[in-house]
């Protein structure tokens, strides 16, 4: 069986609403499809180009109302349902996941974690060797390192909206009065702006890198929260989207927290 | 012949603890460098992370976070919220190339009127030695605030 077999299945005999997938776009591209009718089911795709995590998708209000719905997701989606469950954000009764080729149904968190733990997170080599980089770098060569990068942000916000952890209804990035962060697209705006970003996604980040795929002019910006995340892993052991009954590491403490920073 | 530097530090202090600490500083009678703007919140964990690059923005050269020690906050774990908060931010102050020399997060509790001092004067000390901060001072000026 494949993938649109089982999604024709599943939405004939109405165990699901709809079915969020990839369907071929423009130049070869793939780009997500709603498939609500068992006889559209032929448009979804699964390959190696469908890179997109559908996660984010599920917190939206249009998709929440449809009632139960399924969705393709690789490790990285199925992370991100993790942690969005662990949010409260989306309920285990409302989602089946398919994963491997698209025919592997996960009805539980249980079953996503179980799933998860054949395949465990390592990141891209690209982004290994620009952390390393990073590294290797003094502070005043960072800084110069992020301020070229971050000058040819625009401010469009796809970082934001491709991230399956920002579903805030309101953004204190759209908020004008009072206006924490500067609006305009400006070098003290940009790095204000990415500084927020990486902080509201530190615990809760699932490494799965969208953010940085969704930026039109190709700013790495996937490594600021890979660097909270790190930092969250490193001192208090857990990993976003490990569990759906985890809690997020900012909003709870241990009171022996190990630091050495502060005096 | 150009003016010697002073900086400008902002401190963030909780109003249970560091505080009433620097208000004892100054009840003591006790003299420190005047390079420090106190700005009072309710708790640790009422700072902001974003105030820190505010100040960073509006032209501070240092900055200071003070509240109180573990285990002595008025409500219970603002100081332990805060702690984890400051540990994550710091990483990524230093990963985005923030001068993390110029941040200075410390417990001083209301009995501590002479460790306010010393850490005011250890702090400016050590700004003092680095400079202004003019990569962010450049920085801000392209804004439009």
């Amino acid at each position: 069986m494949d993938l649109r077999e089982k999604a024709r299945q599943l939405l004939e005999s109405g165990e699901v609403k709809a079915v969020i997938g990839y369907e071929k776009g423009t130049m070869g591209a793939r780009r997500p499809v709603f498939v609500k009718k068992a006889e559209r089911a032929d448009r979804l795709v699964l390959d190696g180009d469908c890179a997109q995590n559908l996660a984010t998708y599920l917190t939206r209000p249009e998709i929440r109302k449809l009632g139960r719905v399924a969705i393709t997701a690789g490790p990285d989606a199925l992370r991100a349902i993790l942690q969005l469950m662990a949010e409260r954000q989306i309920e285990e009764e409302n989602l089946l996941a398919l994963a491997g080729d698209g025919t592997v149904e996960l009805a539980s968190a249980q079953a996503i974690e179980e799933h998860l733990a054949l395949a465990p997170k390592e990141l891209p080599a690209r982004d290994r060797e620009l952390l390393e980089r990073l590294g290797k770098m003094d502070r005043a060569e960072r800084w110069a390192f992020w301020q070229k990068e971050l000058s040819r942000c625009v401010k469009c916000y796809a970082c934001r909206n491709s991230c399956p952890m920002c579903y805030c209804g309101h953004c204190t990035m759209d908020c004008n009065r009072p206006q924490w962060v500067p609006v305009a697209s400006h070098a003290l705006g940009n790095l204000e702006y990415h500084m927020v970003r990486a902080m509201h996604l530190a615990g809760r980040c699932v490494e799965c890198g969208d953010c940085g795929r969704a930026c039109p002019v190709g700013i790495p910006i996937h490594l600021l929260t890979f660097n909270c995340e790190e930092s969250v892993h490193q001192q208090f052991g857990q990993r976003a989207g490990a569990s759906s009954r985890l809690d997020y590491a900012l909003s709870t403490f241990r009171p022996d927290d190990k630091e050495s920073f502060i005096r | 012949m150009t003016e010697a530097f002073e900086p400008k530090i902002t401190a963030f202090v909780c109003n249970w603890c560091t505080y009433a600490g620097a208000d004892l500083t100054g009840t003591s009678r006790i003299k420190y460098q005047s390079n420090v703007r106190v700005l009072r919140l309710p708790c640790t964990g009422r700072i902001d992370f974003m105030l820190l690059a505010k100040a960073f923005a509006r032209g501070s050269d240092g900055v200071i976070v003070s509240g109180c020690h573990p285990n002595d906050c008025h409500y219970t774990s603002g100081n332990y919220h805060a702690r984890r908060r400051w540990m994550i931010y710091r990483n990524l102050m230093d990963f985005m190339g923030i001068d993390t020399r110029r941040v200075t997060f410390s417990w001083v509790s209301a009995a501590e009127g002479a460790r306010w001092a010393e850490l005011v004067n250890e702090v400016t000390t050590t700004v003092r030695a680095l400079g202004p901060y003019t990569e962010y001072k450049e920085l801000a000026l392209t804004g439009v605030e």
